[in-house]
């Protein structure tokens, strides 16, 4: 590839640790500092901006996940909206069939992981282009959900906060970080759990073997098929949790279409995060925070046309991709079908 | 490449030049009737019945001279739109922000119908159909410089693109731009004049032979001129291209650029030739089509052509489908997604034939990695 042509000159270890992580680090102290400046100055405002970061970033946290779990294994997935949806619409279903908020969730990350089987299928088995593969799924999810869709349809009831004690009272963090309905505190553990089984686990080091040269996995007696679909089945079922999370816990109905791109946008908070759980948490964070100071502006006399308001997360989006905030470092064989010889 | 007969061999003879024609339609109408197959089974499951169905849909497509001139208008945009998603192909481009570029170019060309004055029908006419371009090329061309020229991948740029563009031009509908006759308030532009109209000559509208010289026009620029050789390059190999002294970078953004020209002339075929106006979600899914019809077409412009009747004929039947039948038209959204996948996974069907792949070229994009 061209990176090998000219490298650049080697970086001693805290030079290489500034330049990668230099910007994030700058923008999550800016973000910390303002937020305390503000709680001082209104901690009303200040706290609900803070709870609504955490509702918005749920949805594309996890999303990053599903997307980085497939790509760490060389499986490049745009079908994350897709799965979304078709999450979200399933769990939405079983709920209002069964009243039962546990089934309806199990039922939505059982059909992520089944969109997710979809996808290796096409991918690892057929070796379609993968781009278009996660097309498939987007406009199939799309259709799908559109056809089955009944107007008038609501749950029984959505998935209610549950304060955490003692840490629920602690000012400012405390109603934004232990005063949570379950998905959210499942995205907390998830998290901690997928960075944990990438970086320390062998099934890990197998995964990114497979995503960075497949060929030495191979040779190593690692299969690179079986890697490579369980990582994308897992993703599928994160991303169907992503879409419980929409109609069983913010919501608690279903729209066509309600992911409204979130799926993207969570890719552009993988990449931003550099295909780690916790850098993506980061990102996630910045782009929930985002959203909620558009409800904020909103609601604030300002005169924006909320058109603007609202294409602020998907120019942010924009301007990571370009570059504009760090380079990322992608997988060597992302998207690249493994043939064995 | 598990087949290298040169096409001189095949066309030698009636037989061997049908052959090749059958080994490029094969797997696009397989992939079809297996579509409609599996959207049967669902139709069935769901409690419809799909013969009825299926006749209803067929009946409102091409039923009688007026359903079919229905069929042609939304074939249109159609046509335009799997264009500017296969142009861009060419270039291992994939342009899902097709739709936003067809957005505004719909809006510009609306705004350009009813905005200036007093130019004789023809003139006015071409006039928005060039602004509707313009906007178009002008959308595309952001993607484009991106991607030359900071490596962010043009996928998700112009899907972030696309809901970009559906604010700016809500925005534009719903303010600067905003209808204010009779106590209107729906987000909308004013009509256009009927000068700025494109009409149809008896059923069939004139944008259809449009889209028609325009499929041969991008036919003649990818085969038969440097740039089309150059775009194709690109697609190939950029470093190939790179090597043999083209300037990747340059034609990255040209592409788009055409491909957004494509798109922003469909949206305002739409607006001059159906709706008259520019309003919010009646464009809705357009650009997202293009990518079905574009893969249905085998990329190939003339290709295209018949792909997006298909599709143009689904969308044109799919109200008497739910009128007559009580089958809800987003039926036709499953089997568009369904057919996509068939002919993407051609691996599945060529088994079920037993055909080698044709010697076309096959779609590759560049991954995340070639950045």
């Amino acid at each position: 590839m061209q990176n090998t042509t000219n490298l650049p000159t080697p970086l001693s270890p805290s030079q290489q640790f500034l330049k990668q992580w230099g910007v994030t680090i700058f923008i999550t102290v800016a973000v910390i500092g303002i937020t305390i400046w503000q709680y001082i100055l209104n901690s009303q405002v200040t706290e609900a901006v803070l709870a609504s970061t955490i509702r918005q970033s749920t949805p594309l946290v996890l999303g990053a996940l599903c997307g980085l779990l497939s790509e760490r294994s060389a499986v490049i997935n745009i079908g994350i909206e897709g799965q979304m949806l078709l999450g979200a619409f399933v769990g939405f279903l079983v709920n209002v069939w069964t009243g039962n908020l546990l089934i309806a969730v199990i039922a939505a990350v059982l059909t992520g992981a089944l969109m997710g089987l979809l996808l290796a299928y096409m991918s690892v088995t057929l070796k379609m282009d993968q781009i278009i593969g996660g097309t498939v799924i987007n406009i199939l999810a799309l259709g799908l959900t559109g056809y089955f869709y009944q107007v008038g349809l609501t749950t029984e009831g959505k998935m209610q906060p549950i304060p955490l004690g003692p840490l629920a009272d602690i000012p400012l963090i405390g109603p934004a970080f232990f005063n949570n309905p379950p998905i959210t505190y499942a995205t907390f553990v998830l998290v901690i759990a997928v960075h944990y089984v990438l970086f320390y686990t062998k099934w890990g080091l197998r995964t990114r073997a497979v995503g960075e040269h497949p060929r030495a996995a191979d040779t190593l007696g690692v299969n690179v098929f079986k890697v490579r679909y369980i990582n994308v089945m897992v993703g599928g079922a994160i991303a169907g949790l992503a879409g419980a999370f929409l109609t069983l816990e913010a919501v608690g109905s279903f729209e066509r279409a309600m992911t409204n791109g979130r799926g993207f946008v969570a890719l552009a908070v993988m990449l931003f995060g550099k295909y780690t759980p916790l850098g993506a948490w980061g990102a996630a964070m910045l782009f929930g925070f985002a959203n909620a100071m558009q409800t904020q502006l909103q609601f604030a006399d300002i005169k924006i046309a909320h058109q603007f308001i609202g294409m602020l997360p998907y120019v942010l989006t924009i301007v990571i991709l370009s570059g504009f905030v760090g380079r990322t470092r992608v997988p060597a064989a992302d998207g690249v079908p493994y043939e064995k010889e | 490449m598990d087949e290298q007969r040169t096409p001189k061999e095949d066309s030698q003879s009636i037989t061997g030049w049908l052959g090749a024609v059958w080994r490029v339609i094969a797997v696009p109408l397989a992939a079809v009737l297996l579509a409609l197959v599996i959207g049967a089974i669902i139709l069935a499951v769901s409690g419809a019945n799909p013969l009825q169905a299926y006749s209803a849909l067929v009946e409102g497509s091409f039923g009688s001279m007026k359903a079919f001139g229905r069929t042609l208008a939304k074939a249109t945009p159609l046509i335009f739109s799997g264009l500017a998603v296969a142009f861009a192909f060419k270039a291992g481009l994939f342009n899902i922000g097709a739709q936003g570029q067809l957005l505004f170019g719909a809006l510009a060309s609306a705004a350009a119908g009813f905005m200036i004055e007093g130019l004789p029908p023809f003139l006015h006419a071409t006039l928005a159909l060039l602004i509707g371009a313009a906007a178009g090329a002008a959308f595309a061309a952001i993607p484009g410089a991106l991607k030359a020229y900071t490596g962010a991948h043009e996928v998700i740029t112009t899907i972030m693109l696309n809901y970009v563009a559906i604010n700016m031009t809500d925005y534009f509908a719903d303010g600067p731009f905003k209808d204010t006759s009779n106590g209107n308030i729906v987000a909308r532009t004013p009509e256009i004049l009927d000068s700025a109209r494109i009409p149809s000559i008896g059923e069939i509208p004139v944008g259809f032979f449009l889209a028609i010289l325009a499929a041969v026009i991008v036919w003649w620029l990818l085969w038969r001129t440097t740039l089309g050789f150059e775009i194709r390059t690109v697609g190939l190999s950029p470093h190939a291209a790179k090597y043999a002294g083209m300037k990747v970078a340059a034609t990255v953004i040209l592409t788009m650029v055409i491909s957004g020209i494509l798109a922003g002339i469909g949206g305002a075929i739409e607006t001059q030739g159906i709706v008259g106006r520019y309003q919010p979600g009646f464009n809705t899914g357009l650009g997202f089509d293009g990518i079905t019809i574009a893969l249905l077409g085998k990329t190939h412009p003339i290709g295209i052509i018949p792909a997006a009747i298909l599709i143009g004929a689904m969308k044109a039947g799919a109200s008497t489908m739910q009128f007559n039948a009580g089958v809800a038209k987003e039926i036709t959204d499953v089997i568009q997604a369904l057919m996509l996948f068939f002919v993407t996974a051609d691996m599945i069907i060529r088994k079920l034939l037993r055909t080698k792949a044709d010697s076309g070229e096959k779609v590759t994009l560049s991954g995340w990695g070639q950045q």
